[in-house]
């Protein structure tokens, strides 16, 4: 029997070595395309118009400076309000609060002090959470020793957490991490059940026919699979985590945003707790476009559908 | 033979069915039967069409052949052992895409060697060969995403191939695809049908297509699944699709198909009114 050579339809490949370049030409073309000035430009006029109302309502008296202050007069004020950051060496008898680090170092202290809280806790709460979803599905018997203890406990709020955390870990960082963990943990295992049982039954049949083992369609085609849904799941819980971590600070930790808040709020300082926000919000945005670009790094597989959904 | 009946078949049979049935959430109140009391054998190297109303369960017997699902009465065997779990020499393709997304087109057809723990380089080379057969070595390092619908199926009968399976099971491996395509998809098939050597056995609900297609149709009827009869195609090939014995065939497959599509209607119009 004559080999048969099948026709190529490959519609204009250039050859196997070209499609890297290309890929990596389409990544710069994503990031480039849209135009990272455009989309700086369209985030500062989001802002702006945000700030732009509230310098409005100053304008016009409705905000009162006492109680709301505008943005210019509660960033005006930042060196002065940034001491009040150098909670480190606050309360300790015979200091004065000219000592310790300056006002610019004691917010940064104090910011790598709460981002280390959640990202320590983030990232516990994930690999316990992953870990645990994946048993479940795994393991018949650990789905039903373990999940219904897990959805029991996920409606507790984090506030119910809180003497828990401070009874086991007293205090410093570890009630902290504790709670970002335990306010996060039970949701995400949930969540990564929910993404498990969505993974298409094609691509584990396909896994099936071809002799692989139950270990590795978890390893190889479910975790994969899943990996999309689990980074979404990620960014929800970061700003979670940000949530969380403010609670946990605001008693029984010696420093962080949530004990400036507690100050700024015991000594009615409503332009600290703003600019405390202002610093929050920032640093959430911030690593929020970090996750969006790993996001796109390692899932380099998922169409953008942005502009498709808008386009309808 | 382990089985207690005395059941009579060719151990050389690529796909030997006896009496099987297939009930889904049996001893439930869901409980519904799909496929009751197929008897069916097939050669090595024959290409056998499944024909039959959609729901009529025709899916679900690959499914059994491919030990993917669990038979519920009768047994399957395939070259002289019973069928229980998924294996390699029975590939599977499906109708809709199931190329693994984060895989580059060479990676997913050698997917299931790297599950064996093959090498790069030997996963590589056997990933190429799969790929020259069906026409797409070009696009070997592109991602499923890159493709389209008709490139994509035939990088799932690479992968397929790969595995060097005795039996091709294809569910409406071309239902997604337009007619154009669809048509050189057929061609293609046949072409790898061919060089490899693997019994085939294709689901569709398409008459023309079981006629390009087939050695043999196997006919079903609506629901419960049974072989209503089964009708040989003896049209020379390269097949004249146009000419009068094909047309013949395509009027009496049609008739077939009619009284059971007329069937699964009724039934269902019963069961929506019940409900």
């Amino acid at each position: 029997m004559a080999v048969v050579t099948p026709p190529d339809f490959s519609e204009g490949t250039a050859g196997a070595g070209a499609s890297r370049p290309a890929a990596v030409a389409r990544l710069f073309a994503t990031m480039a395309g849209e135009s990272l000035v455009a989309r700086i430009g369209w985030t500062i006029l989001s802002v702006g118009l945000f700030v732009g109302l509230w310098e409005l309502c100053w304008l016009v008296g409705w905000a009162d400076p006492k109680l709301l202050p505008p943005p210019h007069i509660f960033l005006g004020s930042i060196a002065e309000q940034g001491k009040f950051f150098n909670t480190a060496t606050r309360w300790q008898i015979g200091k004065s609060m000219a000592d310790g680090p300056s006002a610019f170092e004691s917010v940064m202290i104090t910011v790598a002090a709460t981002t280390m809280r959640v990202f320590v806790g983030l990232l516990i709460a994930s690999v316990l959470a992953i870990g645990t979803g994946v048993l479940v599905r795994y393991y018949k018997l650990f789905d039903r020793l373990v999940l219904p203890t897990v959805t029991l406990l996920s409606p507790v709020s984090p506030i119910a957490w809180l003497p828990v955390a401070i009874f086991i870990f007293g205090i410093g960082n570890g009630p902290a991490i504790f709670m970002v963990v335990v306010a996060l943990f039970f949701h995400m295992v949930l969540a990564t059940i929910t993404q498990i049982d969505g993974v298409s039954n094609n691509l584990i049949n396909v896994a099936r026919t071809m002799g692989a083992t139950k270990r590795q369609i978890y390893g190889r085609v479910i975790v994969p699979a899943i990996l999309p849904g689990m980074l979404a799941v990620l960014r929800m819980n970061l700003f979670g985590a940000w949530m969380v971590v403010l609670i946990a600070e605001s008693t029984g930790v010696g420093y962080g945003m949530g004990q400036v808040i507690m100050l700024a709020r015991n000594t009615f300082n409503p332009s600290l707790v703003f600019f405390t926000i202002a610093v929050i919000g920032v640093l959430g945005f911030a690593f929020d476009w970090l996750l969006r670009q790993a996001q796109r790094r390692i899932l380099y597989w998922l169409p953008d559908q942005t502009e498709k959904l808008r386009a309808l | 033979m382990r089985s207690d009946r005395p059941i009579r078949f060719s151990s050389k049979d690529a796909v030997v069915c006896r009496g099987v049935g297939k009930t889904w959430a049996a001893g439930t109140r869901r409980a519904h039967e799909a496929l009751r009391d197929i008897d069916l054998d097939i050669k090595p190297g024959e290409f056998v069409v499944f024909l039959g109303p959609s729901g009529c369960g025709k899916s679900t017997l690959l499914y059994l052949i491919a030990g993917l699902e669990d038979v519920t009465g009768g047994h399957v065997w395939s070259f002289g052992d019973r069928v229980e779990t998924p294996s390699p020499q029975r590939s599977l393709i499906f109708q809709e895409t199931s190329l693994f997304p984060w895989l580059t087109v060479w990676e997913n057809v050698s997917f299931g060697l790297s599950i064996r723990g093959a090498g790069k380089e030997e996963r590589r080379s056997v990933a190429k060969d799969a790929l020259q057969r069906v026409g797409l070595t070009a696009a070997m390092d592109k991602r499923p995403d890159e493709l389209s619908g008709g490139m994509r199926q035939r990088v799932a009968v690479a992968r397929a191939l790969a595995m060097r399976p005795k039996v091709l099971l294809m569910d409406e491996p071309f239902a997604a695809l337009d007619v154009q395509t669809r048509a050189r998809m057929q061609d293609f098939l046949l072409d790898v049908w061919r060089d490899s050597g693997a019994s085939v056995l294709f689901v569709t609900h398409h008459i023309d297509e079981a006629v390009a297609l087939a050695d043999r149709v196997v006919v079903f009827t609506a629901r419960p699944g049974r072989i209503k009869t089964i009708v040989p195609i003896d049209l020379p090939r390269p097949r004249n699709l146009f000419s009068a014995d094909a047309e013949v065939l395509r009027i009496q497959l049609t008739n077939l198909l009619r009284d059971e599509v007329d069937r699964a209607f009724a039934e269902q119009e019963a069961l929506a009114s019940a409900l």
